[in-house]
């Protein structure tokens, strides 16, 4: 997954030359993934891939990394009869499965707080919609809990990786995926700041998706769920039946 | 060495998975029980979801309950009718409960669900395991006897039937309703259920015990081949991967359980049976009833 530094240099090279090819066009921020289609295949384990990008003049940049959006419900413990049990939950919908940053100072250096709820970046200012009307602070709570869990798993890195600039206009960053991210549409947001205000922002495209054995498996038993059922037990009725032979011929 | 399982959706390493197959194959060989009952609440623990948890140990038995059925089957003890009278009651018992599953499963009470009936089941068959065992060990001398037939109120019931292999003319209701009972259980624990089949074929049936143990599995396969399809149909819960590399391990480890088996004195075993029957019991209690890191936990429809 991890490029090699001559081809990484080469992209670099290449990216330094747009600017000037395309001098008509205000392209004051350019950016470029080292892939756009990522594979989860039998051993796959996590997925490390290089933003490259250029800027006109001096500025900040602030990537934001965002994975399949659905709705994902939060549920609360309480302790019934001596027993812990899910009771109350809130769903919320627009939650991305998986949200990253990097910024190439630390976001309060670059920009106001006030500036990063306007422009929803970072996990405390996503958009999340709760599915039904409740006290201000149950809310809170309830979304308090969806990103402690999400930053638990790494879903939700909590802190912010680093974008670093080769002299004043070339900058790259380092995105990674850990093992249990979602397949689908994924967006990166690339924004550029300029004395603590957003002047320019760019958006790329990039897939995650199942390949090859894998993603029969996974087809397969969501479906044709019925035939799936019935190769798993023929599977085991053949391992069964060979492990007998294989153990019996020994005996 | 790391694996992508792609119904868990997951990332596991492949050895830890082995070694786990491989354990409670080896414990399953040692003291000749199915591992079932072990191998769910291991995969639980080890952060796989409860859900494919269970679907997957019920194809895993599938695979296990095969290559165990010859060896009874050669030597005929399997009492075919009894065993497609148990697997009728088995069949409805395990849709009903795969049913209770997607049920509980949507309103989020699953997970409790199943770690209560491990709780429940594994502590009251330990326990009994335990007092057994420990008694038979003080006084190995004495002989005991079991009488041989024993009339209960199971005697009087209606709809007999001649069952040739067994010896037995009895009402085929509590065959029914023991496999009913064990095809829930099936369904919602992942497991053959033979800990519980065994005692009441023997006990409740009267069934003589050569046959109990081939008769069981026989009716286990169809079973779980039954919970197998029906999870992987209504839940998509099936991990086949995950299934295969836990057989290879328990296949291997049941081997050299069978063979340690073999030197240990058979109360011994019991004791320890119970034991670690007692612990896993033990664990799955504690997390029930022990304050969790975070009250609040994620849940995503599939």
């Amino acid at each position: 997954m991890r490029l090699s530094p001559v081809i990484a240099g080469c992209l670099l090279l290449i990216l330094a030359a747009l600017p000037v090819s395309a001098a008509d066009e205000p392209d004051d921020l350019v950016v470029d993934l080292s892939e756009h289609d990522v594979s989860v295949t039998v051993d796959f384990a996590g997925a490390d891939l290089v933003l490259f990008g250029a800027t006109e003049g001096v500025g900040d940049v602030i990537v934001e990394v965002r994975g399949p959006i659905r709705s994902e419900a939060v549920r609360r413990k309480e302790r019934i009869a001596g027993i812990w049990l899910n009771r109350d939950s809130m769903v919320f919908h627009r939650v991305p499965a998986f949200y990253a940053l990097a910024s190439s100072r630390p976001l309060k250096d670059i920009v106001s707080d006030d500036a990063l709820a306007t422009l929803q970046i970072g996990v405390n200012n996503l958009w999340l919609i709760p599915d039904h009307t409740a006290e201000e602070s149950e809310i809170a709570e309830f979304r308090a809990a969806l990103v402690r869990n999400k930053q638990a798993v790494g879903l939700f890195p909590a802190e912010p990786d680093e974008v670093k600039f080769r002299g004043d206009r070339l900058f790259r960053a380092d995105i990674h995926f850990p093992a249990n991210v979602m397949v689908g549409p994924y967006e990166i947001k690339v924004h550029l700041v300029e004395s603590g205000k957003v002047v320019r922002s760019t958006r790329t495209p990039l897939t995650l998706s199942r390949v090859g054995f894998e993603a029969g498996i996974y087809r397969l038993a969501h479906r044709w769920s019925l035939a799936y059922g019935i190769l798993a037990i023929v599977v085991a009725v053949m391992a069964g039946w060979l492990a007998n032979l294989f153990f019996r011929s020994k005996a | 060495m790391q694996i992508y399982l792609p119904i868990a959706e997951m990332s596991v390493n492949v050895f830890l998975i082995l070694g786990m197959g491989g354990g409670v194959g080896f414990l399953s060989g040692l003291f000749g029980v199915g591992g079932g009952f072990l191998m769910t609440p291991l995969l639980i623990l080890t952060g796989i979801p409860p859900a494919i948890a269970v679907a997957t140990g019920a194809n895993q038995i599938v695979a296990a309950s095969v290559s165990g059925v010859f060896a009874h089957w050669r030597r005929g003890n399997v009492d075919l009718k009894m065993g497609l009278v148990l697997l009728g009651g088995g069949i409805l018992g395990s849709v009903f409960g795969v049913w209770l599953f997607s049920h509980l499963r949507s309103i989020g009470q699953i997970d409790v669900v199943i770690t209560l009936s491990y709780v429940l089941f594994l502590g009251t068959i330990g326990l009994l395991m335990f007092i057994e065992s420990v008694r038979a060990a003080i006084r190995t001398r004495r002989h005991i006897r079991r009488k041989q037939h024993m009339h209960l109120w199971i005697h009087g019931l209606p709809l007999k039937m001649r069952f040739r292999r067994s010896r037995l003319y009895i009402s085929v209701l509590p065959p029914i309703m023991i496999g009913f009972l064990v095809g829930l259980l099936g369904a919602i624990m992942g497991v053959g259920g033979g800990f519980i089949m065994v005692p009441a074929m023997i006990y409740l049936l009267g069934m003589p015990t050569t046959m109990v143990i081939g008769t069981s599995l026989f009716q286990i396969i169809f079973v779980m081949a039954n919970v197998t399809v029906l999870q992987a149909v209504q839940n998509q819960a099936v991990d086949i991967v995950l299934a295969l590399i836990l057989l290879i391990g328990a296949v291997i480890g049941a081997q050299f359980g069978a063979r340690a088996g073999a030197k240990m004195p058979g109360d011994q075993l019991r004791v320890l049976l119970a034991l670690v029957v007692l612990l896993v019991c033990g664990k799955l209690a504690y997390d029930l009833v022990a304050t969790p890191a975070d009250l609040y936990s994620l849940w995503v429809r599939g």
